[in-house]
C-alpha cells in the first residue's frame, strides 16, 4: 500500500516536499542572513558603549540632525498648515515679518523694525536688507503685500485670516516698506504675524508649486520627501540670520512615541518632541535627557452656557467648586503640568488660583446646586475624544468621580476624534473635555471665543457686553502694563462667571541625544531654534 | 487533458473572474459609503477644531480645493472611472499619486508577508507535528501553550517590548534608521524586517499550529495510517510522508487566508516598527480623510486578497491529487 501510494503520485510528493522544504530553507536562510548581518553591520558596530554618543558618528555624519516625528506632514502649504508636524517642518523653511523669541516676546523677523501711528491705525514695517528666497530671488515689499492680500482673500482659505481682521489695506510704497492700514489699534497683530500661517511667500508663486517645491526665506531649504518615511531639509547658506550650524535636518516619521524613544536610545534619532507623560517618564528613567516645556495649550472642561442647565450661573459655580484641579492633574497626567487659569501666555498669565473656589469646597458646591434648584442633584453630559491626546479619558473619569461627590452625575460620552470635532464645532454638547491650543497674545487666544462676533463664540457658549467691551479695550491698548491689567480683568470675569473650568497646562518633553546642543524648546511647540542647534 | 476538462476549467475560471469583479465593485461601494458616513471630512481632519475659525466662504473654498463639493454620485463615478483607467487619484497631503504610493508600499508589505508567513510555518508546523505525535501528553501541552501564547499575546505588546528592550540593552534599533528598500540595502532591509516579521510570524504560528494539529490528528486515525503502521513503516516516516501530506489542505487554506490578511498591511506592527507598508498608507489616509488614498488602496488590497484566494485554490490541486482528479 505504501509503495502503491508513493508510486501513484511521485510528482505530488516531490512537489509538496520541495515546497515545504523550500519554505523551511528560506526561513532558516533568512535567520542566518539576518543573524550575522546583525553582528557585523555598521549599524550594530555603532552599538557603542553607553556614555559615548553613537549618534554623532552614524546618524549624522555630515551634521544632519534627525528629528523623530510621529506622523507625516499633512500639508506643505504654510497658510493652511495647523498640524504640529507640518508647522515644525514649514516653520524652518519659511520666514515671517515678526518672530517670537524663546519667551514668546515679539522680535524682528523679515521686518527689521516697525512703528505705529499715534492712533495705532497705521503700522509701517521696514523690510530687512538682503533677505532672499531659497531660489535666489530677493524678497521685496511686493512679496509681503501679495502674501497679506492673499491671506485676507477668503478664496485662499488661509487659516489665520482672522488675525488680519482689522487690516483694511496693505500698501508697498517702496521696495523695503510695507504699510498696514487698520480699522483701529490692534495690539495683538504683531504676535499674530509671527506664525508660519503668515509666512511671506514669493509673489506669483502658486499653492501647487510651493507644495511640491517649497520656497521660503527660512534657515533651511526643502530638499526631498518620501511620503510616510521622511522629509529632508538642507541648510540655507544665505539665511539672513546667518547660515545654520547644522548641514541639514531630517524629519523621520516614526509613528510610535515609544519607538522614537528606542531610536534615541540607539542613537539613530537625535531629537524628538514627546507628548505622552508616561513615555517621557520612562525615557527619563532610562537615562535619556528630557527637557520639560510648559505649553500654551490648556486642558479645560468647556461649559456650554447656551444650554440648560449650564445657563444657570449657580450650576456652573457648583461645578467650579466641586473640582480639585490638582487631583485631575495628578490622576490623569501623572502630575506632569501646572494648574492654570484662562490665559497661559507667559506675559499675561492668569493667577492659577484666583477663582470662586480656589480649593475644592463641596459644601459650597452643594449650596450653589441648591440655589439653582437642584438640591437633589442633576445630570450633565460631556463629550470626550479618544486617541487624540493621552490624558483625555482619564480627565473625564476623574472629573466624573469628583462631581459625583457633589451630587452631579457626569454622563461621559467617549467618541473618536472625527465625531468629537464635528460635535465641538456644532456646539452640540453640554460640556466638553478639551485640549485647546493657546496663543502668545491673549486677544488672539480668546477674542475669537468670547467676543459676541468671534468665529468660535458659538462653541464658547458665552458672551456678554462686558466681555465685548473688555476685549475691545485690550485690543486697542498698546502699553503692556495697561494691557496686562485689562486681561487680568478678563480672566477674573471668566472665572467669576464660571464660563469654563480651566484645569491645567501640560508639559511637552524634548528628548535629545547627548551630542545635541543649542536647541531651545518653545511653549508654542515651534522648532525654530534648530537654526542655532549643533551636533557634536 | 480532455476537451471536456478544459471546457470545465474554463467555465470555472470565468465564473471566478465574474465573482472577483462583483466582489471588487461591492468593496468599492462599501468603502466609499463608509468613508462618507463617518463624521468629519478632510477639512476637519486637517484643521481639527481650528476649522471653526474659518468663514463660510473660506470653507467653501476648501471644499472645492479638496473636491468634496461635488455631489456624491459624481464623486463616486469620477473616482471609479479614473481607477478603471489606472489613475488611483492623488494624495493632497504628500502631493504623490496613490499609484506611486502603492507601488512603493506594496513590495514592502509583500516582503513582510512572505517572511512572516515563512516564520509562521517554520514555527507552526514542527510544533503541530510534535503536538500531534502524542496527543494529550506533556509535549502536546507544551506545544499548545506556545501556540496559545502566539494567539494571546497581542502584537503591539510583543512589538513594543522587543523594540524597547533590544534598544535599551543592545543599543540596536535598525527600525529607527531611515527605511531601506530590499533593492537599495538588502542587509539593512532584512534587519528592519526581522523584528516585525518575527512578531507577525509568532502570531501566525498559532493558527497554523492549531489547524495543523487537528488536521494531523484526524488523518492519523484513518485506516491507511493504521495499515502503514501494520506494514512496519517507521513512525517518523509515517508522520511526515503520509500523515502530514494528507493533512496539508486545511493548513494551506489557513496559511493562504492569513497571508491574504497580511497583504492588507499589518497596521499595528507597521506603526511600531515604522515600516512604510500598505497598512500605514490606509491608516494615514483615514486619519487625514484622504478619500482617494483610502478608497484606492482598499481596492488594491481587496484585489490582492481575492487573487491570493485564487492562488490558494490552485495550490490545492498541487498538494492533493484528489482535487486535481475532480
Amino acid at each position: 500500500m505504501e509503495d502503491e501510494f508513493t508510486m501513484q503520485h511521485p510528482r505530488t510528493r516531490r512537489r509538496t516536499w520541495s515546497a515545504f522544504l523550500g519554505l523551511a530553507l528560506a526561513g532558516s536562510l533568512l535567520a542566518t542572513v539576518a543573524g550575522p548581518t546583525v553582528a557585523q553591520s555598521p549599524v550594530a558596530s555603532m552599538a557603542a558603549p553607553s556614555g559615548t554618543s553613537p549618534a554623532a558618528s552614524m546618524a549624522a555624519p555630515s551634521g544632519t540632525i534627525v528629528v523623530g516625528i510621529t506622523s507625516d506632514v499633512d500639508q506643505m502649504f504654510p497658510w493652511k498648515a495647523t498640524q504640529f508636524q507640518a508647522v515644525a517642518v514649514l516653520g524652518n523653511i519659511y520666514g515671517t515679518l515678526t518672530e517670537l523669541d524663546q519667551d514668546l516676546n515679539v522680535v524682528p523677523g523679515i521686518a527689521e523694525s516697525w512703528e505705529a501711528s499715534e492712533d495705532g491705525t497705521t503700522l509701517t514695517f521696514h523690510i530687512r536688507d538682503g533677505v532672499t528666497f531659497q531660489d535666489g530671488t530677493p524678497l521685496t515689499s511686493a512679496d509681503v503685500k501679495a502674501s497679506l492680500d492673499a491671506i485676507m482673500d477668503e478664496a485662499t482659505a488661509a487659516v489665520a485670516r482672522s488675525t488680519l481682521g482689522s487690516v483694511t489695506a496693505v500698501d508697498a510704497p517702496d521696495p523695503s516698506t510695507v504699510v498696514l492700514t487698520l480699522s483701529g489699534a490692534d495690539a495683538g497683530i504683531l504676535a499674530g504675524l509671527s506664525t508660519v500661517n503668515m509666512a511671506i511667500l514669493p509673489a506669483g508663486a502658486t499653492e501647487a508649486a510651493l507644495s511640491a517645491q517649497p520656497n521660503g526665506t527660512g534657515p533651511f531649504a526643502f530638499a526631498s520627501r518620501t511620503p510616510n518615511e521622511s522629509i529632508s531639509l538642507v541648510a540655507n547658506p544665505d539665511y539672513w540670520g546667518g547660515a545654520p550650524k547644522l548641514a541639514g535636518v531630517e524629519f523621520r516619521i516614526i509613528p510610535d512615541e515609544t519607538s522614537i524613544v528606542a531610536g534615541i536610545q540607539a542613537g539613530n534619532v537625535n531629537l524628538a518632541v514627546l507628548n505622552d507623560p508616561l513615555v517621557a517618564q520612562n525615557a527619563e528613567s532610562d537615562g535619556i535627557a528630557i527637557t520639560r516645556t510648559p505649553q500654551l495649550a490648556y486642558h479645560v472642561l468647556q461649559l456650554n452656557a447656551a444650554k440648560a442647565p449650564l445657563d444657570d450661573l449657580n450650576v456652573r459655580l457648583a461645578i467650579t467648586c466641586a473640582i480639585d484641579r490638582q487631583q485631575v492633574l495628578d490622576t490623569a497626567a501623572l502630575g506632569e503640568g501646572e494648574i492654570t487659569g484662562p490665559i497661559t501666555s507667559p506675559a499675561y498669565r492668569s493667577d492659577p488660583n484666583a477663582r470662586p473656589c480656589p480649593t475644592r469646597d463641596l459644601d459650597k458646591a452643594k449650596s450653589y446646586l441648591a440655589a439653582a434648584g437642584h438640591a437633589d442633584g442633576l445630570t450633565v453630559k460631556t463629550i470626550v475624544s479618544q486617541g487624540e491626546y493621552a490624558t483625555s479619558v482619564n480627565e473625564a473619569q476623574n472629573i466624573q468621580a469628583q462631581l459625583a461627590d457633589a451630587g452631579i452625575t457626569l454622563d461621559v460620552e467617549t467618541m473618536d476624534i472625527d465625531t468629537y470635532v464635528k460635535r465641538w464645532l456644532d456646539a452640540d454638547f453640554e460640556t466638553a473635555v478639551a485640549l485647546n491650543g493657546g496663543r502668545p497674545d491673549p486677544d488672539g487666544m480668546y477674542g475669537r471665543y468670547f467676543t459676541s462676533t468671534g468665529n468660535l463664540n458659538k462653541v464658547a457658549g458665552f458672551s456678554s457686553p462686558e466681555l465685548d467691551a473688555l476685549f475691545a479695550q485690550g485690543k486697542a491698548t498698546i502699553d503692556p502694563t495697561a494691557r496686562k491689567a485689562i486681561y487680568d480683568q478678563i480672566s477674573t470675569y471668566l472665572e467669576d462667571n464660571a464660563v469654563w473650568e480651566w484645569l491645567f497646562t501640560s508639559d511637552n518633553y524634548t528628548a535629545t541625544t547627548p551630542n545635541v546642543s543649542g536647541f531651545v524648546p518653545m511653549a508654542n511647540n515651534s522648532l525654530q531654534y534648530l537654526r542655532q542647534t549643533e551636533l557634536q | 487533458m480532455t476537451d471536456q476538462r478544459v471546457r470545465r476549467r474554463g467555465r470555472r475560471l470565468a465564473r471566478r473572474l465574474v465573482e472577483i469583479g462583483l466582489t471588487l465593485v461591492g468593496v468599492a461601494v462599501l468603502v466609499f459609503v463608509t468613508l462618507r458616513v463617518i463624521p468629519g471630512d478632510q477639512i476637519t481632519a486637517s484643521l481639527g477644531t481650528e476649522a471653526g475659525d474659518l468663514t463660510s466662504a473660506q470653507l467653501d473654498a476648501l471644499r472645492a480645493y479638496y473636491g468634496i463639493d461635488e455631489p456624491l454620485v459624481n464623486q463616486f463615478t469620477g473616482w471609479l472611472g479614473s481607477v478603471l483607467t489606472g489613475n488611483l487619484g492623488v494624495s493632497q497631503g504628500s502631493g504623490q499619486s496613490v499609484l506611486d504610493m502603492t507601488l512603493s508600499a506594496l513590495p514592502i508589505t509583500l516582503e513582510l508577508a512572505v517572511i512572516a508567513t515563512a516564520i509562521g510555518l517554520v514555527i507552526g508546523i514542527p510544533l503541530a507535528l510534535l503536538s500531534a505525535s502524542r496527543p494529550n501528553s506533556l509535549r502536546d501541552a507544551a506545544a499548545q501553550t506556545v501556540g496559545l501564547a502566539g494567539l494571546a499575546i497581542p502584537s503591539f505588546l510583543l512589538g513594543s517590548l522587543l523594540i524597547a528592550y533590544v534598544s535599551k540593552w543592545f543599543r540596536y534599533n535598525p527600525n529607527s534608521l531611515g527605511f531601506a528598500r530590499l533593492q537599495e540595502d538588502p542587509s539593512l532591509n532584512l534587519q528592519q524586517m526581522l523584528f516585525p516579521a518575527l512578531v507577525l510570524g509568532f502570531g501566525l504560528a498559532a493558527p497554523i499550529m492549531r489547524t495543523a494539529r487537528s488536521s494531523l490528528l484526524e488523518v492519523q486515525s484513518q485506516d491507511f495510517v493504521r495499515t502503514a503502521h501494520g506494514k512496519g513503516v517507521a513512525p517518523g516516516r509515517i508522520r511526515t510522508r503520509h500523515v502530514l501530506r494528507a493533512a496539508l489542505i486545511p493548513i494551506v487554506t489557513m496559511t493562504g487566508i492569513q497571508f491574504g490578511y497580511l497583504l492588507g498591511g499589518a497596521i499595528v506592527v507597521e506603526q511600531i516598527f515604522s515600516v512604510p507598508g500598505l497598512g500605514r498608507q490606509v491608516l494615514l489616509g483615514l486619519q487625514q480623510k484622504e478619500y482617494a488614498v483610502v478608497q484606492s488602496t482598499v481596492l488594491v488590497i481587496a484585489l490582492l486578497f481575492v487573487l491570493v484566494n485564487l492562488v490558494t485554490d490552485q495550490l490545492y490541486r498541487v498538494v492533493d491529487p484528489r482535487v486535481r482528479a475532480a
